[in-house]
């Protein structure tokens, strides 16, 4: 697929239009409770338009654009994990007879809906992809409109974990926005066949080089800005030669074990299972519900917790998104989105953690 | 501070030793510095080192995934941590841990092992006054596992 | 490592029915299961199923049968909280969810030819009873076979009477507890002291151990110690296991995640992590 083509702005609904005819529902982004979230949309009315997102360690906060874009932002709270593995999921339902005995387990009626996600990033199409390799396909697959990032985010370091700025396969159609006084529209890739069936539909014309070459540059430029770097070079390695670094005491001084990042990460994918009776004691559900390796029962045997010091929590989420996820899934479980960092309520950063092990390794205050 | 020389002269563990040999084993020690909390030797390791311990306390503590670090007991000034060093397979049984800041003599077990199997007087003496430590320590720990204090009438 | 598709149905547990109970010690049972639809459940010695009764949580719980009568599916269950509770006091005709099997195995065949040693401690007896089962079904197989069974007081000593029918069977059965009475006759002292009394030739053996991991640990030393080759032995690693196959992410253990890779681990696979703290 190498054709690209130009999307007017005033034009962009007919994308709406053409993916709710077909029968899907849209989720993109949009602003709610003072943050850009993802949720069902209708149309381009309901996208963040004009608005942007100051992002920093413990750091999230919406400012106006002096321009009228629509995807002028990095990455909000939510990520597209919610869609492929939703934060509560019913198992089964059965009936518990007199005895206490469980009967009629009935899984529940598959959920036939075909998603459309507008918006979607660079680092969040290489999630999809690393949650989908962990968890396996569990939906029907969605239509993706990726956004090409016309700026970083404060906290984005993709460019170190080579999955952005520029989103080159996982989507349907991309679109680079191009605003420049009254000039605003989208150069757009088509990445699928049923990408192509899709921007058909929706008035557009073919790229000028000149428009191609003005995409390109807003990527390159983005590519500068970068808000974090993480050196990878051998950091598998280096996590397994530290499990004893004094650093993890003195990030445990500042980590809440709050599981903020846990929750907002696009790649965590850990669940808990949770029983549950009726009032009347002759129904139980069970539901698989998120989960995070913050919390004390986590890690719980008989006896207690495997990882009872907050020291110890830490240290299993950064080893495991950085190093531990290469040994049991071939790829690093770190996109590079930046959210664990933004989200964090004390700030902190996991490329910060990463080069500090990395800078005092070996050093006399490095061995207990 | 007394020095190194003074310490184990006056040290129950190498008490009536002879002078040559209070002088060869002071030629393998040296003075360390532990702070708070920190692992001293870890179970599975090799036992090449042992300590006296000058100043402190230390842990002897057994790992559990669950539990966390068991205690079994403590060691005070005087007491002599590790027997492992002298009885194959020289591999320390446990862990141990500095439960407060701690000055401690270090002695190269491993050294040690070495001369005591030419000078076997040295190594008659050695014996004795580690496995005099061994068996008090084991009195002691039968009697913490009878748990004279839960049970009525023992 | 190229992580099992998520099967959904794998999620979604059997009813089973209770056929019988029967009281070990003050807070382990023995259940004998059947599925409801009379299905046998071929297993593995050291496989577990994930079993729960009338909405009280899920648990995972070894099967403790024997191999070669997979129309009865026995779990032996100590009641620690909530989820076991439930279980142990499940009466003859109480019907359980289950799903499974799940997890790997003792490997029984590829021991042919060496003297095995089975290494117990406390409720660990019970996922190595099938092992045991399948060690004597095919007796000249092996050379010695060698039961250290270390418990914390006679009361608490599993499987009374099927102990003396293995001994009779040319298994050689030592036991030993923590602390007894007058009335017991046998050793009082830790499982470990039993190595050296049973002579283990190290060289020619292979063991297969479970129980506390202090145990095992102390356990896999002195067995070392008597010459016993790492990647011949085998240990069972207890982690935090919810889903049972690998994708909930509870039982990570390192790299590891044991109810996929384990429960059943090569000491030599396991050596370089389980001294790590709180890993």
């Amino acid at each position: 697929m190498t054709s690209v083509q130009v999307i007017e702005r005033h034009d962009l609904d007919a994308l709406f239009d053409a993916l709710a005819q077909d029968g899907h529902t849209i989720i993109g982004p949009t602003v709610r409770d003072r943050a850009i979230v993802f949720d069902e949309i209708r149309g381009v009315a309901d996208l963040p338009i004009g608005w942007t997102d100051e992002q920093d360690g413990g750091h999230y906060r919406l400012r106006r654009r002096e321009d009228e874009a629509l995807f002028g932002f990095a990455v909000g709270p939510h990520s597209w994990k919610r869609y492929q593995l939703p934060p509560q999921v019913t198992l089964w339902q059965g009936r518990v007879d007199g005895q206490g005995g469980i009967t009629e387990i009935t899984p529940p009626a598959p959920d036939e809906r075909r998603y459309a996600f507008i918006g979607a990033r660079s680092c969040d199409l290489h999630a999809i992809g690393i949650l989908e390799h962990v968890i396996g396909q569990t939906s029907q697959p969605p239509f993706i409109v990726a956004v090409q990032c016309a700026q970083a985010g404060g906290t984005c370091f993709c460019v170190s974990m080579n999955t952005g700025p520029v989103a080159t396969s996982g989507f349907d159609l991309a679109l680079t926005e191009a605003i420049d006084g009254d000039r605003h529209h989208f150069v757009v890739e088509v990445g699928s066949d049923a990408g192509e069936r899709v921007l058909a539909k929706v008035p557009h014309r073919e790229a000028t080089d000149g428009d191609q070459d003005e995409a390109k540059a807003i990527h390159a430029h983005t590519a500068s800005q970068m808000g974090r770097e993480l050196d990878t070079s051998g950091i598998k390695e280096l996590l397994y030669r530290n499990f004893d670094h004094p650093r993890w005491d003195e990030v445990a001084g500042r980590c809440l074990t709050c599981g903020n990042c846990t929750m907002v990460c696009p790649t965590c994918f850990c669940t808990t299972v949770e029983d549950v009776t009726d009032l009347d004691g002759d129904r139980v559900e069970r539901n698989q519900l998120w989960d995070s390796c913050f919390t004390v029962d986590y890690s719980h045997i008989h006896g207690g917790a495997v990882r009872g010091s907050s020291r110890s929590r830490y240290r299993q989420w950064m080893t495991h998104k950085l190093a531990t996820w290469w040994d049991q899934f071939d790829s690093s479980g770190c996109v590079g989105c930046g959210r664990c960092i933004t989200w964090c309520p004390v700030g902190i950063d996991i490329t910060e953690e990463a080069r500090a092990i990395r800078a005092t390794e070996g050093s006399p205050d490095a061995h207990n | 501070m007394r020095t190194i020389d003074e310490e184990i002269t006056d040290s129950p563990i190498f008490a009536g030793l002879e002078r040559a040999h209070l002088e060869l084993i002071a030629g393998c020690a040296q003075n360390v510095h532990m702070s708070e909390d920190t692992l001293l030797v870890r179970e599975g390791d090799p036992a090449n080192v042992f300590y006296l311990i000058r100043k402190g306390r230390v842990a002897l503590e057994v790992n559990s995934p669950a539990r966390g670090a068991l205690l079994i007991e403590t060691l005070s000034p005087g007491d002599a941590v590790g027997w492992s060093w002298l009885f194959a397979p020289y591999r320390w049984q446990l862990d141990g841990r500095t439960m407060e800041s701690s000055d401690l003599i270090a002695f190269d077990g491993a050294c040690l092992r070495g001369k005591v199997e030419q000078d076997h007087e040295l190594g008659y003496q050695l014996m004795k006054r580690f496995a005099a430590n061994v068996v008090d320590r084991l009195q002691a720990t039968r009697m913490q596992l009878l748990d004279v204090y839960g049970q009525v009438g023992v | 490592m190229v992580p099992e598709p998520l099967d959904p149905a794998s999620m979604i547990p059997e009813p089973f029915e209770v056929l019988s109970t029967r009281q070990d010690t003050r807070d382990t049972w023995t259940l004998s299961l059947k599925s409801c639809d009379g299905r046998p459940v071929p297993f593995e010695p050291g496989q577990f199923m994930m079993i729960s009764a009338g909405g009280a949580g899920e648990v995972p719980i070894s099967i403790s049968g024997d191999p070669d009568e997979p129309e009865l599916l026995v779990h032996t269950v100590r009641a620690v909280g909530l989820a076991t509770e439930a279980l142990c006091s499940a009466k003859p005709g109480r019907i359980l969810a289950g799903r499974g099997p799940f997890g790997g195995s003792w490997p029984v065949a590829e021991l042919e030819g060496m003297d095995v040693v089975l290494a117990a401690g406390g409720i660990g007896l019970a996922p190595l009873r099938p092992a045991i089962v399948a060690l004597l079904a095919r007796r000249e197989h092996y050379g010695r076979l060698v039961l250290l069974y270390g418990g914390r007081a006679p009361d608490q000593l599993l499987y009374g009477e099927e102990l003396e029918a293995w001994a009779a069977r040319r298994m050689e059965v030592h036991i030993t507890v923590d602390s007894a009475g007058p009335e017991w006759l046998g050793h009082v002292g830790v499982v470990t002291r039993l190595i050296a009394r049973a002579k283990v030739d190290g060289p020619a053996t292979a063991a297969l151990t479970c129980g506390p991991e202090v145990m095992m640990r102390f356990t896999v030393a002195g067995l070392r110690d008597t010459g016993v080759d790492p990647d011949q032995i085998y240990v069972s690693m207890e982690r935090n296991m919810q889903c049972g196959i690998g994708h909930c992410g509870h039982c990570q253990f390192g790299p590891s995640l044991v109810c996929r890779d384990g429960p059943v681990y090569r000491w030599s696979e396991v050596e370089p992590w389980i001294g790590i703290r709180e890993l």
